[in-house]
């Protein structure tokens, strides 16, 4: 239902996009990537409102007051559960290898790890992988479509928000655990832990940045193509000197 | 005149001694001893890891600074735009860009506390004056994240002249916002953005 509604979406953003490239003859390459930029900046607004009033400060007492142990208890919690999907990912990519290692990870840091609150198989070298279904989709060749700000969730594209969007449809905090209050909090918990998470990278944006909303656009999609292309991405068109 | 260049002739040779000394050392050594170096400052100091500005400062001027080439750094960062630029504009430029970049890794270095790097052995040829140093900065739960630094010979050493993070090269993320700056209001624009941001109160001192 949800991954239907997804895909229409899909069709409809990848549609509009289509038309204003069309449209616009002669567009750039900013504004084929970012055709809804106006609008983007907005969400990046609306974010910076919200998540400087709610999201962060609560992101920073929990920095301040929970203990370093329990805070990477919390994010190896999480990241076991991630491994699971980095798995599926690498799987879908034919990378059968480093799935291998994936669900090893999860395996020994479930069990020894004590329900993955010890990364054991990172100290022990099996190293974790960077995947999601964004990548997977780009690697089966599907173009990333217009860039989107989403409030809260930051930047995407509707390849990548689409990955993010069945990624979280699949849980698997949404079937593992039944009890409604208790899985709320279990998202709760992992929301502030991934926004405590950005909070270093977000106070250099902040200072290295002319521009926090081109800043943050260009580096993601680059950060992204450079997954996508497992490291070894095509030249840019600009990099003389 | 004849002063100074008595003055040369005394300390010319010592610099070069000095110099060859440095020159040795190969681009990935380098980057080690510097990283490990730092990495060690940050964790053996109360005051580095809480932020106290004018001392995080002082480790990035002594210690990492001397290891970049800026003029470099924002050539590249400018793309063909740096060739229309006068050398007033030139040297300007890359003032303001390295007092951004002191500032901007001012407020970023005690996250590196628990870092561990990794050094990747070194590909390069014994004639070559670049190689691309590649490390890897590991922290527990997360994948590693890959941190390249781009490096030339010069006559006084290797110097780096840019830093790709997880494929994010700094130069080329500021070539995008220094080429639309410089496309809407100028050069001058350029500069008079960079002094702006440079004369704000440091966002990430906190």
């Amino acid at each position: 239902m949800m991954i239907a509604r997804i895909a229409r979406q899909r069709r409809v953003g990848v549609g509009l996009a289509a038309a204003v490239v069309l449209l616009s003859g002669c567009a750039t390459t900013q504004s084929r990537v970012d055709p809804f930029e106006p609008w983007n900046r907005a969400m990046l607004e609306v974010n910076d409102v919200v998540d400087g009033n709610f999201v962060k400060p609560v992101a920073e007492a929990y920095v301040k007051y929970t203990p370093e142990p329990i805070r990477s208890g919390v994010s190896n919690f999480f990241g076991n559960i991630d491994d699971l999907f980095i798995g599926l990912n690498n799987v879908l990519e034919g990378n059968g290898y480093r799935a291998g290692d994936d669900f090893g990870r999860v395996l020994l840091n479930s069990t020894f790890g004590l329900g993955g609150i010890f990364d054991l198989a990172s100290m022990m070298g099996i190293e974790k992988h960077t995947q999601d279904f964004g990548i997977t989709f780009g690697k089966w060749g599907i173009p990333q479509g217009p860039y989107l700000f989403v409030p809260l969730f930051g930047p995407t594209t509707l390849r990548d928000g689409t990955g993010t969007a069945i990624r979280a449809y699949l849980g698997p905090t949404t079937y593992i655990f039944g009890n409604v209050p208790l899985r709320n909090s279990i998202w709760g918990v992992g929301a502030v832990d991934a926004r405590a998470q950005a909070l270093g990278a977000e106070s250099m944006i902040d200072a290295a940045a002319l521009d926090r909303y081109r800043f943050i656009r260009n580096a993601y999609l680059r950060a992204r193509r450079y997954q996508v292309y497992d490291g070894k991405p095509p030249p840019d068109e600009d990099d003389g000197e | 005149m004849i002063r100074i260049r008595t003055w040369c002739w005394t300390v010319l040779p010592l610099a070069l001694v000095a110099c060859s000394a440095i020159a040795q050392e190969a681009p990935d050594a380098m980057v080690k001893r510097v990283a490990e170096d730092v990495l060690a400052q940050i964790r053996a100091d109360k005051d580095l890891q809480s932020g106290n500005q004018a001392k995080v400062k002082l480790v990035i001027e002594t210690k990492l600074v001397p290891n970049f080439d800026f003029l470099r750094m924002t050539s590249l960062a400018m793309g063909r735009n740096w060739r229309t630029a006068t050398p007033e504009q030139q040297k300007q430029l890359a003032d303001e860009f390295r007092t951004l970049l002191v500032r901007t890794y001012s407020g970023a270095l005690a996250n590196y506390r628990d870092n561990t790097m990794d050094y990747k052995p070194l590909r390069m040829n014994p004639g070559d004056t670049e190689a691309i140093v590649r490390t890897e900065v590991r922290r527990s739960g997360q994948a590693p994240v890959q941190i390249d630094y781009s490096m030339e010979k010069l006559p006084e050493g290797w110097k780096a002249y840019d830093v790709i993070v997880a494929g994010v090269s700094l130069v080329t993320n500021y070539r995008d916002e220094f080429n639309d700056t410089v496309k809407s209001s100028g050069i001058d624009g350029l500069i008079a953005a960079l002094v702006k941001k440079n004369a704000a109160a440091p966002a990430a001192a906190k």
